[in-house]
């Protein structure tokens, strides 16, 4: 590892301030994955700005709509008596991730700028654009179970590991951003892009901007929803697909309204839009959700060895809003 | 850099790289936490910071000064084995022993975490009062500690002896 300084924020002010003074910054979260990429000299930063000490309040307001500190523990916010409640795919996706030593240890804001798991990503001696723009792909002809079937490039084919990202898409989160410039918001779905041209440009973040908080608008019938995992062990793994969703069906059996998002296919968490398009208005039928898996998953393209990620995630999508709907029943 | 330690002040001077695993072992003596893969993937480093359990390997430690860590050596007094420590010898919770000190510090934590009404993802009711101490919770929750000897069932065994009835 690289020697670096270390400093300690009090605040998002001091966090943007101490951040600014060096290009080479970087915000330390739980240091859950920064330290392993820091070992591996893939992230080698001159100075960590320590942004624990933030905000770790979680705030649920009147509505029902909830606002997250940053800093707020993966643990900590997977046990909250409201998420658990009211938006329990959240809390799901959290517990369905890593191992409760890291769900410790790990801040929001952390996981979801967590890097891709790609293991050309982590090998030095592999060729990876995200690395060495440019270079070339390794994962393209190489092993790549893992990766991507929805929004590839000839560039890269990485996906975004990240399970908690998942259920906030679905539910429409917002990440609250503070930088030089002053104070913004961004729906969660456009803070990650996708690998184009430019794998390495992974957010749309600004150079040292600072996510301060999450906030998730109300959503009254997420309360009925669920998050499902597919992974080669039943855990302590990452997704090869997950699915998230939410479920609203009329008495007359018409789906009200929905959620859905995909997690382990793309180089961001994946909001399945043409699926939630074929899905309002119809009849809760399996027929109904295999129509709107095939219209989600009609851009797919397999890899060498990932083919089977799209029968797989047509097939979790479907089981996903049965099961949703059968509990209803 | 200021730490309590087992119950001991500690101060000590060290590189803001070190780990708070390597500061432990290399520079502390505590040896007794272990270095397995150095990723977070086996849990062989687990230690306990203000009861709760982390990976020591990913932790740096400038980053947890001022924090009470408790390591495999803190567990145990003069005379007694800590219950689970006894346990563990009871119920052939290991075989070569190297993840065992991770996976007592692990299901200390995860007893804290079971008492503090902390979900899994097998837990079938969120929104329960009180979690069920049963076997696949504690699989699941001790799935971040890997035994390559593969002792699962000792290790359960031990848990279930010393945390199970007192939940259930
Ligand atoms: C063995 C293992 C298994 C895992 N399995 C899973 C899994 O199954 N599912 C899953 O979802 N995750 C998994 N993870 C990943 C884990 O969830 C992430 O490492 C963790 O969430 C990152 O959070 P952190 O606070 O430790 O981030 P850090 O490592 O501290 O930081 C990560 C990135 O976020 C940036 N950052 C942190 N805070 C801020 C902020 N406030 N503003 C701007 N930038 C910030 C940092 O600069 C850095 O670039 C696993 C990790 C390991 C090691």
């Amino acid at each position: 590892m690289n020697p670096f300084s270390y400093e300690r924020a009090t605040d998002a002010a001091s966090a943007i301030r101490l951040a600014n003074a060096t290009a080479a910054t970087r915000y330390l979260g739980g240091g859950t994955n920064l330290v392993d990429l820091m070992r591996e000299h893939i992230e080698q930063p001159e100075v960590l700005v320590d942004v624990t000490p933030l905000a770790q309040t979680i705030e649920v307001r009147a509505d029902g709509s909830m606002l997250i500190g940053a800093a707020v523990k993966n643990t900590a916010l997977a046990s909250d008596a409201h998420v658990r409640q009211a938006f329990p795919l959240l809390s799901r996706a959290i517990l369905a991730g890593a191992s409760a030593q890291i769900r410790n240890m790990a801040t929001v804001a952390g996981n979801i700028l967590q890097r891709t798991r790609c293991t050309y990503f982590y090998d030095e001696a592999a060729r990876c654009n995200k690395r060495k723009p440019g270079c070339g792909c390794d994962a393209l002809q190489g092993f790549n179970r893992y990766h991507a079937i929805l929004g590839a490039s000839d560039d890269c084919v990485a996906t975004h590991p990240s399970d908690l990202c998942v259920a906030l898409v679905a539910l429409d989160a917002v990440v609250h951003l503070q930088g030089a410039a002053g104070s913004r918001s961004l729906p969660l779905t456009e803070l990650h892009r996708l690998p184009g041209a430019h794998p390495e440009h992974e957010t749309e973040l600004q150079p040292h901007e600072l996510i301060t908080a999450i906030e998730i608008p109300a959503l009254a019938f997420a309360g009925h929803s669920a998050y499902r995992k597919v992974r080669d062990r039943s855990s302590y793994a990452f997704a090869l697909v997950s699915v998230a969703a939410a479920l609203d069906v009329d008495a007359q059996g018409r789906v009200r309204d929905v959620r859905l998002a995909l997690g382990g296919v793309a180089h961001k968490p994946w909001r399945a839009s043409k699926a939630e398009a074929v899905l309002r208005g119809q009849a809760a039928t399996e027929a109904t959700f295999l129509a709107a898996a095939d219209a989600e998953l009609a851009a797919a393209r397999g890899l060498r060895d990932n083919g089977f990620k799209i029968e797989l995630a047509r097939r979790t999508i479907v089981a996903v809003l049965q099961q949703l709907t059968e509990a209803r029943a | 850099m200021q730490f309590t330690i087992n119950g001991h002040a500690v101060e000590v001077e060290a590189d803001v790289r070190t780990s708070l695993l390597d500061l432990l072992r290399e520079q502390l003596g505590l040896s007794g936490t272990k270095k397995g893969c150095d990723q977070g993937a086996c849990g062989a480093c687990t230690v306990l910071v203000d009861g709760e359990r982390i990976n020591a390997c990913l932790a740096l430690a400038v980053q947890y000064q001022g924090r009470a860590i408790t390591t495999i050596e803190g567990l145990a007094d003069e005379q007694t084995l800590h219950p689970l420590q006894a346990a563990f010898v009871e119920h052939d919770g290991f075989q070569c022993g190297y993840c065992t000190p991770g996976q007592i510090c692990s299901a200390i934590g995860m007893a804290h975490e079971l008492e503090r009404n902390v979900p899994s993802v097998v837990t079938a009711d969120l929104t329960a009062q009180r979690i069920a101490f049963d076997h696949d919770e504690v699989r699941e929750r001790m799935s971040g500690n890997l035994c390559r000897c593969g002792a699962y069932n000792g290790i359960v065994d031990a848990i279930n002896a010393t945390f199970g009835r007192a939940s259930a």
